[in-house]
């Protein structure tokens, strides 16, 4: 392809310098530099990092506020995932019925995707209000005295999910509408003709063949729920509250305020095991669940 | 049959109805309540629709020293900027890994992807420390520059670029065409749906972004929508009605993208889903 080796060398160099140039220095360095952080204590502002081995994680471990966030991740994660993918997959199928107005649905569900977490953060800060708001003004009508959301430590985390369950719900919903698309109509005119109500050709059709991308999206929400952090800083705000310490939110804490810089990296490092550890389970459970063979 | 079909439409219109209700409640409560005046926010029972409409919180939100247009602009500049530096740093990237071949290409690719198994948390404390050391935080510099490598990007590209058959480029060459000219003229060209597409989820990744412009900018007169946003939130957190014209705001260029890119946008955020 090339008349001179020189000038494919250059061309090579050239194309590639500025992603190469990015991996060194935002990626390959990082990595590295952040390994060793985690083995030190340094607080940027004087001094050299010191050495100090496994401390850092050793310390962390021990702290209470480690397991406190794993807790408050995992009550995340047991509310969320369940909810999404019941929310999802009916998006999704909604999406697929080819009725009338079905566009206007479609712009409507992807319009929380599109606006940014702080947004969507202070309206649900709003909406959430014990008082002022909408969400408990609304089951006051219905006789239900609604809780204190965001001031109350065993529904904070909840209206959290409220909050993502509304922001995500347009997004896992196309994934899914991709996922039943793929579904070769021949099944379901053949379970039509056998006599097969809705709900079992929902079950025995929709629901195995789907299951691919219902586990796609389980380890996608799964990682993003490890990593939740806009939504918590803008609802609960700087008010310190326990129950929604969560991972991000302490590394920035102990890294951009603390100045810590080791313990703050050595717990990003635990946060990458955590998904690490929590994906590969996923990987090797799929087998008893996800279905494959179309 | 036609009693199972009755049963399929009531589902669709019960369901439709549930989830369209739970997603437009909090936008109306938001838009109500950007056009409440103060004193009407607080109310036991809550008021639904303003008494009067009030443009007050809007005027305020322009007038207060906090820099709204300001952080409109440099939204739209930084998003802007961000957008067109992943785009092109991750083409030229992908124009070398899809079509010129050299010795330890694929292993260099191999490492390029395994990048995207590190989390940006773990990234993020090193990144702002070397742009600390090269003097780059609280600039615009500093918050654009770590664009120039996006893993992700690169592959989504190369993918799509690996099917422009060899020949065009060839032909190209025979003509004596540079690298360059076929690149911009040639293989640009030729991938312009997946650049659209990758522009407009990139976008809008770089306009919600609040985590590392949270870290890199400190400067009032530099701070984006979602920074500025949250100062707000912080500084005004009980004027809701202020607050609710800020995030009103913050929506509508968004919105208009949206208006005239929604297929490049459902198409970016199904492909987007693997990077996760």
């Amino acid at each position: 392809m090339f008349y001179k080796k020189s000038q494919k060398i250059t061309t090579i160099i050239l194309f590639l310098l500025p992603s190469l140039l990015g991996l060194l220095l935002f990626s390959l360095i990082p990595i590295g530099s952040s390994l060793y952080l985690s083995l030190s204590e340094w607080d940027v502002i004087g001094g050299q990092p010191q050495f100090i081995k496994l401390e850092n994680y050793s310390n962390i471990l021990k702290s209470e506020e480690f397991w406190r966030v794993l807790k408050n991740t995992s009550y995340f994660i047991t509310l969320y995932i369940p909810l999404i993918l019941i929310v999802s997959v009916t998006v999704g199928m909604l999406l697929n019925f080819k009725y009338k107005g079905i566009a206007i649905y479609r712009t409507l569900f992807f319009i929380p995707v599109l606006t940014s977490w702080v947004a969507g953060a202070l309206i649900w800060r709003w909406v959430l209000s014990p008082e002022y708001g909408v969400v408990n003004a609304l089951l006051g009508y219905i006789g239900i005295k609604g809780p204190g959301w965001l001031y109350d430590k065993t529904w904070a985390m909840p209206g959290i999910v409220l909050a993502s369950i509304w922001k995500d719900t347009g997004f896992f919903g196309l994934i899914m509408l991709a996922g039943l698309q793929g579904i070769d109509s021949t099944y379901y005119e053949a379970a039509e003709i056998d006599g097969a109500s809705n709900w079992e050709k929902f079950r025995k059709i929709t629901l195995p063949l789907l299951s691919p991308t219902i586990f796609f999206v389980t380890v996608i929400s799964i990682i993003n729920s490890f990593q939740l952090f806009p939504q918590v800083m803008v609802m609960v705000l700087e008010r310190n509250f326990a129950p929604t310490h969560v991972f991000v939110e302490r590394i920035y804490l102990y890294a951009f305020k603390y100045y810590k810089m080791g313990y703050a990296t050595a717990f990003s490092w635990l946060l990458f095991l955590m998904i690490f550890i929590v994906t590969m389970l996923q990987l090797k459970l799929q087998k008893r669940w996800v279905n494959y063979d179309t | 049959m036609i009693h199972k079909e009755t049963r399929k439409k009531i589902f669709f219109y019960l369901s439709a109805t549930i989830i369209s209700c739970f997603i437009l409640i909090p936008f109306f409560w938001m838009i109500l309540t950007s056009f409440k005046e103060r004193g009407a926010l607080m109310t036991i029972p809550i008021q639904w629709l303003p008494e009067k409409i009030s443009f007050r919180a809007y005027q305020e939100l322009f007038s207060i020293d906090f820099l709204f247009k300001r952080a409109i602009f440099n939204s739209i500049f930084v998003s802007g900027m961000i957008t067109f530096i992943t785009v092109m740093s991750a083409a030229m990237g992908a124009y070398v890994f899809a079509k010129i071949d050299f010795r330890g290409r694929e292993k260099l690719f191999s490492l390029y992807l395994a990048t995207m198994m590190i989390p940006g948390q773990v990234t993020m404390i090193p990144n702002y420390l070397v742009l600390k050391y090269l003097g780059l935080l609280n600039s615009f510099t500093g918050l654009m520059l770590p664009s120039i490598f996006n893993a992700f990007a690169t592959f989504m590209l190369r993918q799509n670029m690996k099917s422009i058959p060899d020949a065009y480029i060839e032909a190209a060459e025979l003509d004596g065409a540079s690298q360059i000219t076929i690149f911009f003229r040639i293989v640009l060209v030729l991938s312009k749906p997946v650049l659209a597409t990758l522009a407009v989820i990139t976008f809008m990744g770089a306009w919600n972004d609040y985590l590392w412009p949270l870290i890199i900018l400190t400067e009032r007169t530099k701070m984006t929508l979602p920074i500025g946003l949250s100062l707000l939130n912080g500084q005004y957190s009980r004027r809701y009605n202020l607050l609710m014209a800020g995030a009103l705001i913050s929506l509508i260029p968004i919105l208009m993208v949206y208006a005239f890119a929604q297929k490049y946008f459902e198409q970016g955020l199904s492909i987007g889903g693997i990077k996760g």
